[in-house]
């Protein structure tokens, strides 16, 4: 497609800016908002925008974003609650709704008014969607071309799978795989990209070959009991983190279709994986977009005052930040802080201080563009911060770290906005981002193989934070899966191992 | 760049399966909170859905993830008033938790109901699972007595309003064509032959006159065929059909002497409020008729069946006997599915047992489709229970059950109705 990049005087008369949309005013919108993202040097995969009624809206809720789904009472208790709390007004529906696929699928509102629903194509279909094309995270870990068929090739087999064992016994495997879903990611190992061809060529033979496997954890050696004293056989060979993974491949008397099943939830939380960890990022850069977009069309004359203060009163709304003690904070707003800092960078590169050169050498007065480029491509909301948080934002979002110990009967202020506690901040902020402190670090240590197949466990924790309640509710559904022994260990200060958790409950009660 | 897709006419409750998925999952807890909620409405009240709730906790889905403890360093937005040091003493609600046992597993979860609505049909269907009303089938094929009529073809005689235009005029072009077709063959022939005739260079003035002549008879004689004629009139054609009858009409009797106090008559209004309920998912229009007895009976409203009291002693007969004359006087058993439903705490006058026996027998159970008895009481039976018991022997249509406290209504009530598969077969 060949657009002019700037348009020339004589063009400018003003899109309409009245508050019903049309199909007609869409595309022309889409248009020129494509054509300055293309000036700007946003490259997205191609947009499929779907308009969608309120109801569609809260399906999309309840299906955590999955524009196709299995069938789950999970997803039913999703959408009554959305709706409850919809219908008693207590929370508004978001604008738009962006699935990272190829095409890039955008649901827009049919409620929204023209200039929301520009503000929510410059956002998502644009902002969102150069993201999920560009960022290292998404490259990596997720396919998106193959997401849809992947989706649609799951709900499939799990229906099928209900027709031949069963609503019920599909219903118990995919609670246990959920509630372990977190854990079925690897997290320090690069995944394989997910692609339908291959897997449906390849799953029946993996079914069989499993079971074949798995069979010969049963068999009888009898050279066995000679060895056991020569070695402690340890299985797995080193801590596995990824539990899911690990259940599929080695649970002895899990049924294949159940393997598959385990298998679907895993990569279904691999797709969602990066996201977690972006989010700041990832709503900053699509604000910085919209933001940026929608004023160079202002710029230019193709927007009007009136459609500009409708579009900064909603902008304003999105990326406010409530201070501590307001009524209405609830810790940092990711769409205020990611905006805030592209603002920021854009403005280092430009109109560098003293104070930032000394910070930020290499990208003082560079070309920002280029800048914003980078950092949207290479980096993760815990690095972002840690590399990219100014002196001059702490100060202006008047930040300042807590420390709480839970020993203590009070808490302290460990740094406020001032030159000495600038990287404390920065670092502690980067800190809460980082999903490996936020998740806790549970791993497989042993699974006993040669004895009586007891799954051990262990839980580390991150600052001596205990694990929490739901524990032993989790640890029903790993042994509903792994139908032996489970248990979870943690060390305790001694150096030995004390189980925090077992399944089933030992008879003899304390 | 970009394709507009307008979704919104899609189906919609694309959702549904997630939501019956829900509630298959949780049909327990919801079971339950309908069962509660029964206590609540009016008898006649079926139009409302209900609210249904489930303790939140039953519906958590657990996930392992940090509990108390430890060290934790959170960066707040907004400061105002602190420096690099200060201590803030944190609220004693906090310390206890601080030093909370591993024990005290559900007490951090919110507590909180989860909340929902669920329709009209959904409440019917879990509050009447499994249930079925008694002798439907049999009963229903003599007692088909309402008729319904309904369109069976066309005829050819009828009367003129009930004319079917277009089948009529398609019978006129058919009779039209068929008696035309060899008089247009010889006017096609002849009119080629004087075409032919005119085309040739000599005159054939005696030829071409006959031939007009022919062509213009023969004209005359297709103009002859008349436009529409009796024989093509069709008539839309009406039959009558039976259709089993859909109306009902409920009998509540109760025992409002002396001995009835408030609880025992809420205890029977809630068997009422099944009984219409149940009744309702089958029949169309129901009828509830409220009647009341000590000594006397008398036909009553919904309120002052309920709420108010009367002493004396207990002649139940006479109950029965005001029904049947209801009943003759303006249901017609012919025309109405007729059910009964009478309560009582037991007590009666010992010599009016036998004759409430064969009012029953004799004039009630044959017209009814069933008549159910509920005795709420705490003592042992009376004379009325045993002559009852021995009509419930002999007798399909009768039932009789026993109920001590409010939670028997509902199981009572299910036994009453549950599906019997040995009757059925």
């Amino acid at each position: 497609m060949v657009t002019k990049n700037t348009k020339t005087s004589e063009q400018t008369t003003a899109l309409d800016d009245c508050a019903d949309w049309t199909f007609e005013l869409l595309g022309q919108y889409q248009t020129e908002i494509a054509r300055v993202a293309e000036h700007y040097r946003l490259s997205t995969y191609t947009n499929q925008i779907e308009v969608i009624t309120t109801e569609q809206m809260m399906d999309a809720y309840a299906s955590i974003g999955m524009p196709i789904g299995y069938s789950h009472w999970t997803f039913g208790k999703k959408f009554i609650q959305t709706e409850q709390t919809y219908k008693r007004g207590q929370m508004g529906l978001a604008y738009e709704i962006v699935i990272n696929s190829d095409p890039c699928i955008s649901y827009l509102m049919e409620e929204n008014t023209m200039p929301m629903q520009a503000l929510v194509m410059a956002h998502a279909c644009y902002g969102h969607n150069s993201f999920f094309k560009g960022n290292y995270l998404f490259k990596s870990w997720t396919d998106a071309s193959s997401i849809i068929d992947y989706l649609l090739f799951s709900k499939n087999y799990i229906a099928q799978c209900e027709q031949k064992h069963g609503i019920s016994e599909v219903e118990a495997t995919l609670d246990a795989c959920h509630a372990l879903m977190n854990h079925g990611v690897d997290r320090y190992k690069r995944p394989q990209k997910i692609s339908l061809d291959e897997e449906l060529k390849r799953q029946e033979e993996r079914a069989e070959y499993l079971q074949s496997q798995v069979n010969a954890l049963w068999r009888t050696v009898p050279d066995m009991k000679k060895e056991k004293n020569i070695k402690q056989y340890l299985f797995p060979s080193e801590p596995q983190e990824n539990i899911l993974y690990f259940i599929e491949k080695n649970a002895p008397l899990l049924k294949s279709w159940q393997r598959e099943i385990v298998r679907i939830v895993r990569k279904i939380s691999q797709y969602f994986y990066p996201q977690k960890q972006t989010q700041v990022m990832n709503e900053g850069w699509a604000c910085f977009w919209h933001y940026t977009i929608l004023n160079h069309l202002y710029d230019e004359g193709l927007v009007t005052d009136k459609f500009m203060l409708e579009f900064l009163h909603s902008h304003t709304n999105v990326v406010a930040q409530p201070e501590y003690n307001s009524k209405f904070y609830s810790g940092i707003n990711p769409y205020a802080l990611g905006f805030n800092m592209f603002i920021d960078i854009r403005r280092i590169c430009e109109h560098p201080t003293e104070e930032d050169k000394q910070y930020f050498p290499d990208i003082a007065g560079s070309n920002w563009l280029d800048t914003l480029h980078f950092a949207m491509e290479n980096f993760k909301d815990e690095s972002f911060i840690s590399q990219y948080l100014s002196p001059k934002l702490i100060r202006d979002f008047k930040l300042f770290h807590i420390h709480d110990d839970a020993k203590d009967n009070f808490v302290e202020i460990g740094a406020i906005h001032n030159e000495q506690g600038y990287q404390q901040v920065r670092h502690k902020l980067a800190n809460q981002y980082n999903l490996s402190n936020l998740e806790v670090n549970i791993q497989i240590i042993d699974a006993n193989i040669d004895g009586d197949r007891a799954l051990t466990l262990r839980y580390i924790p991150y600052h001596d934070i205990e694990l929490g309640n739901s524990k032993t509710e989790v640890l029903k559904h790993l042994h509903y899966l792994w139908q032996f022994d489970v248990k979870i260990v943690q060390e305790q200060a001694g150096g030995e191992d004390k189980i925090i958790a077992q399944c089933p409950e030992p008879n003899i009660q304390k | 760049m970009a394709n507009f897709i307008d979704r919104r006419l899609n189906s919609k409750n694309k959702s549904t399966v997630n939501r019956q998925r829900f509630l298959r999952r949780y049909k327990n807890q919801i079971k339950k909170s309908v069962a509660d909620a029964i206590n609540q409405r009016g008898v006649t009240d079926i139009e409302s859905g209900e609210n249904i709730v489930i303790p939140k906790k039953d519906l958590s889905e657990p996930i392992f993830h940090q509990g108390e403890g430890g060290v934790r360093d959170k960066v707040h937005p907004g400061n105002d008033q602190f420096i690099t040091g200060d201590r803030i003493n944190k609220p004693p609600k906090q310390q206890g938790q601080g030093s909370g046992q591993g024990d005290a597993s559900n007490s951090g979860e919110g507590e909180d109901d989860f909340t929902f609505s669920i329709s009209k049909e959904e409440y019917l269907n879990l509050l009447f699972e499994d249930l079925e009303l008694p002798n439907l089938e049999k009963n229903q094929l003599d007692k088909l007595i309402e008729y319904k009529t309904v369109r069976s073809g066309f005829c050819a005689e009828g009367v003129p309003a009930n004319i079917d235009i277009v089948k009529s005029l398609q019978g006129s072009i058919a009779r039209r064509i068929a008696m035309t077709s060899s008089k247009r063959k010889c006017l096609k022939e002849c009119q080629q032959a004087l075409e032919k005739l005119q085309q040739d260079k000599h005159d054939h003035v005696q030829e071409e006159r006959e031939l007009t002549v022919q062509i213009n008879d023969l004209k005359k004689r297709i103009a002859k065929v008349p436009f529409i004629d009796t024989f093509d009139l069709r008539f839309r054609n009406f039959a009558k059909q039976a259709v089993p009858t859909s109306k009902a009409v409920m009998f509540c009797l109760m025992d409002v002497s002396g001995s009835m106090d408030q609880a025992t008559k809420e205890m029977a209004k809630r068997f009422y409020i099944l009984l219409y309920l149940f009744l309702s998912r089958t029949y169309k229009n129901i009828d509830v008729v409220y009647i009341r007895h000590h000594t006397q009976a008398k036909e009553v409203d919904e309120h002052e069946f309920f709420y108010s009291q009367e002493t004396g002693g207990t002649i139940a007969s006479s109950a029965l006997e005001l029904m049947d004359e209801i009943i003759t006087e303006r249901y017609n058993d012919s025309q109405w599915n007729i059910y009964g439903a009478q309560a009582s705490d037991g007590d009666n006058w010992a010599d009016d047992s036998p004759h409430c026996k064969s009012i029953l027998i004799n004039k009630i159970l044959p017209k009814t489709r069933y008549f159910s008895y509920i005795e709420i009481t705490q003592r042992a039976h009376q004379t009325l229970w045993q002559h009852y018991h021995n009509v419930s022997q002999t007798h399909a249509n009768f039932a009789i059950r026993h109920i001590k406290e409010v939670a028997d209504i509902y199981p009572v009530f299910r036994e009453l109705f549950k599906k019997n598969t040995k009757n059925a077969a």
